[in-house]
C-alpha cells in the first residue's frame, strides 16, 4: 500500500475471505486492505460478487464465511452482530434500500444515531440539534424537509432511495462507508447529488469502499484505488486509471483473466 | 332481578333465557364457533355478580326513564343468534348507559370502565343511544384479575346524521374468558367507527356487527394481539342493508408463542343496497411457529351495482426490513419491536382520540416486552 498509510492501523483488513450463499462458492478468496483516508472502488461484472462482498462487511447473516478473516480496525469484525458493526463505524448503503412501512424516516435516523452515540458514551441527541443536522444534510443532499415525516424509503422512487441512503450516511457520519452500486439507475443530476455527498464524507479518518458496475461514477467520485472483481476473486488492482482501461475494454479480457488465476 | 324493569323488557328476557335454555354453550360443530371451544367458560361456572364499573349505570337509569330504555334496550343484538347475548340478556344485573340528545356534540371522550374480580361470572349490558345530528366519542374498557368471566353486550344506536367513534379495549387478566358482542344499528347518513383492540384473555371471543342504513358509512377497525396460550377470535359483520353506503374494515392481528387467532369477516349487500361500497382486509403478522390464524372473509352480495372488496394476508416479520434497521446500528430486539409496532401502527392511528393512541403505543410496547420474557414468546 501507498506509503503515507504504512504506519497507521487499516480500518479494513480483509484476509483470504470464502464465503457462499446457498451451498455455492461466491467469494472465493479476498484480500483487500483499506486505510484511513483512502477511497477504494471495486469494479466487476454482474454476479462476481461484488455485493455478496459489501453483504459480509455489513453482517448480512445469508452468506455463511467460510474461511478467511476481516478485521475491522484491528478486531474481529465476524464475530460482531450487524448492529454493533454500525455503531462501531461501518456503513452499507444498500443496493435495494428495503422499504418500511409505518416507521417514519425520522425516527429511524434518530434511533440509528442514538444507537451510534450510546455506543460511543455520548447522551442521546437534543431534539433541536438533531432537527438542525438532519436538515443541513437534506440540504446537502437536495431533498425535500417532507421525506423526514413518510416511513422509510415507502412509495420513494429509485434515485430518492439511493439518495436517502447518502443522507442517512451523512448524518451517521461513518468510519467506513460501503457503497453498494449506489450509481446504478441514477440520472446524472442525482449521481451528482449522490456524489457530492459522498465527496463531502471524504476525510483523512475515514475510508470509503466504493462497489460498482460502472466507471461513470469514479469521474465524481474519484478512487485511490481501483480492483477488479471477478469469479468470487479481486483479479486486478490499479490507480483511478484502472476504471478507464475497463471502460475502454469492458468486463471480457477480466473474465478471462479470472479463467486463467483459477 | 331489576324492579323497574317494564313487563315488555322482561319479555324479552325471558324468551333469551328460554333461548339459551333450550340451546345451551355453542360447540364446535356450530359453524360460527369452528374454532373457537367455550367448553372451558361451561365448565367453569363461576356466580353471577353485578359487575363492577365507572360510567352512568343501566340499573339506574331505567328506573329514571325507563321508557326511552324499553324503546332500544334488547331490540338489536340477537339473542336467537348469539347464546352468549342471550345469556347475557336473560342474566345481566347493570351496565352503562349514555343518551346524547339531538343535536348535541360532546367534546371529551365518555369513559365505561369494568373492572373484573377473580372467580365470578359479570354480564356487562351497555346500551349507547345517540341522537340525530349529534357526535360523541367512547372508550369501553374491561380489565380485571385472576380467572373470571365476562360476557358483555353493548347495543348502539347511531341516530340520523350523527357520529359515533367507539373503542374497545380488551385488556383482561391473563388467565380470563371474555366473551362480548357490539351491535350497531345506524339510522340514515350516520357514520360510525369502531376500534377493537384486544390484548388479555385467555379465550376471547368479540362480535362486532352493524347494520347500515342508506348513505352511511362505517368502520370497523380491529387490532389483536396474543401471545402465550391466549386465543383471540373476532367475528364481524356488517350489513349493508340499504343503498349507497360505505363500509371500511381493516383487523390486524399479531400472534406469538402457541396462540391462535380467528378473523371472520361478513359483509351481507341485500337486494336493494345499491352502489355499496364495502372494503375488508385483515392481515396477521405471525412471529412464531407455534402460533396460527384462521382468517376468512364471508361476502353475500344480492346487488349488482356495488363494490366490495377483500383480502387477507398472514406473513412474518421482513427479514430484509430487519437487517436494514440493524444495519443502521438498531439492536435487534429494539428493530423488532420497531417493526411490529409499525404494523400495529396504521389501526391504532385510526383511532380519533389522541390519548388512546398514546395509551396503546405504550400497552403495546409493554405487551412486546412482557412477551419476549414469558416463557411462550419468540417476540
Amino acid at each position: 500500500m501507498n506509503k503515507t498509510s504504512m504506519s497507521k492501523t487499516a480500518i479494513l483488513e480483509i484476509k483470504d475471505l470464502h464465503a457462499t450463499a446457498g451451498g455455492k462458492e461466491i467469494l472465493r478468496g479476498i484480500n483487500l486492505t483499506v486505510y484511513p483516508g483512502e477511497v477504494h472502488a471495486i469494479m466487476g461484472p454482474n454476479g462476481s460478487g461484488k455485493s455478496t462482498l459489501a453483504q459480509v462487511i455489513a453482517g448480512r447473516d445469508l452468506y455463511g464465511v467460510t474461511s478467511g478473516e476481516v478485521l475491522y480496525e484491528g478486531d474481529d469484525l465476524l464475530t460482531l452482530a450487524p448492529e454493533e458493526r454500525a455503531q462501531r463505524g461501518i456503513f452499507l448503503a444498500f443496493q435495494y434500500p428495503v422499504e418500511i412501512p409505518g416507521v417514519s424516516n425520522l425516527y429511524f435516523l434518530k434511533a440509528a444515531l442514538n444507537a451510534i452515540r450510546k455506543r460511543k458514551g455520548e447522551p442521546e441527541v437534543d431534539a433541536m440539534d438533531f432537527l438542525s443536522l438532519v436538515r443541513r444534510k437534506m440540504a446537502l443532499m437536495e431533498m425535500e424537509e417532507s421525506l423526514l415525516n413518510r416511513a422509510v424509503n415507502a412509495g420513494f422512487s429509485g434515485g430518492e432511495k439511493k439518495r436517502n441512503e447518502i443522507f442517512q450516511m451523512a448524518v451517521l457520519e461513518p468510519r467506513l462507508a460501503v457503497l453498494d452500486e449506489t450509481d446504478s439507475g441514477l440520472d446524472i443530476d442525482a449521481l451528482k447529488i449522490v456524489s457530492n455527498g459522498v465527496n463531502t464524507l471524504r476525510g483523512p479518518d475515514r475510508a470509503i469502499v466504493v462497489v460498482t458496475h460502472y466507471q461513470r461514477l469514479l469521474n465524481h467520485i474519484v478512487p485511490d484505488y481501483v480492483h477488479v472483481l471477478a469469479q468470487g476473486r479481486i483479479v486486478k488492482s490499479g490507480g483511478k486509471s484502472l476504471a478507464l482501461e475497463l471502460e475502454e475494454s469492458g468486463y471480457a479480457g477480466i473474465e478471462e483473466l479470472a479463467e486463467a488465476v483459477r | 332481578m331489576m324492579a323497574a324493569a317494564t313487563s315488555e323488557l322482561q319479555e324479552i328476557r325471558r324468551r333469551a333465557a328460554e333461548s339459551f335454555e333450550t340451546r345451551g354453550y355453542p360447540t364446535k360443530r356450530d359453524e360460527e364457533w369452528k374454532y373457537t371451544s367455550v367448553s372451558a367458560i361451561a365448565k367453569a361456572q363461576f356466580p353471577a355478580e353485578a359487575p363492577s364499573l365507572t360510567g352512568n349505570s343501566l340499573r339506574t337509569a331505567l328506573e329514571q326513564h325507563p321508557g326511552l330504555i324499553e324503546e332500544h334496550l334488547g331490540r338489536y343484538a340477537s339473542s336467537e343468534e348469539n347464546a352468549f347475548v342471550a345469556l347475557n340478556t336473560a342474566h345481566f344485573e347493570d351496565g352503562a348507559f349514555l343518551h346524547v340528545p339531538r343535536n348535541t356534540v360532546v367534546e371529551e371522550p365518555v369513559w365505561i370502565d369494568y373492572t373484573a374480580v377473580p372467580d365470578r361470572t359479570t354480564h356487562p349490558r351497555n346500551l349507547i343511544v345517540v341522537g340525530a345530528n349529534s357526535q360523541v366519542r367512547i372508550v369501553e374498557r374491561y380489565r380485571g384479575s385472576g380467572r373470571y368471566f365476562t360476557n358483555a353486550v353493548t347495543e348502539i344506536v347511531a341516530g340520523e346524521n350523527s357520529v359515533v367513534e367507539h373503542v374497545k379495549l380488551e385488556e383482561e387478566s391473563a388467565q380470563s374468558f371474555h366473551v362480548a358482542t357490539i351491535q350497531v344499528h345506524q339510522a340514515r347518513n350516520s357514520n360510525f367507527k369502531s376500534h377493537n383492540i384486544s390484548f388479555g384473555g385467555l379465550l376471547v371471543r368479540n362480535d362486532v356487527n352493524a347494520v347500515l342504513s342508506t348513505g352511511c358509512e362505517g368502520t370497523l377497525n380491529g387490532l389483536y394481539l396474543a401471545t402465550g396460550k391466549q386465543h383471540i377470535d373476532n367475528h364481524t359483520a356488517l350489513d349493508h342493508a340499504a343503498p349507497h353506503a360505505a363500509s371500511h374494515e381493516l383487523y390486524k392481528g399479531i400472534l406469538d408463542g402457541i396462540s391462535t387467532g380467528v378473523f371472520n369477516g361478513k359483509i351481507y349487500v341485500r337486494k336493494d343496497a345499491q352502489k355499496t361500497d364495502a372494503k375488508q382486509t385483515n392481515k396477521n403478522l405471525v412471529l412464531s411457529p407455534g402460533a396460527t390464524i384462521n382468517t376468512k372473509p364471508e361476502l353475500q352480495i344480492l346487488a349488482d351495482d356495488v363494490r366490495c372488496t377483500h383480502g387477507a394476508t398472514v406473513g412474518q416479520l421482513d427479514e430484509e426490513a430487519l437487517f436494514y434497521l440493524r444495519a443502521r446500528g438498531i439492536g435487534e430486539i429494539e428493530a423488532r419491536d420497531v417493526l411490529i409496532y409499525a404494523f400495529a401502527r396504521d389501526v391504532i392511528e385510526r383511532i380519533g382520540i389522541p390519548e388512546i393512541r398514546e395509551y396503546l403505543e405504550k400497552a403495546l410496547f409493554e405487551r412486546l416486552v412482557f412477551s419476549r420474557q414469558s416463557s411462550g414468546g419468540a417476540l
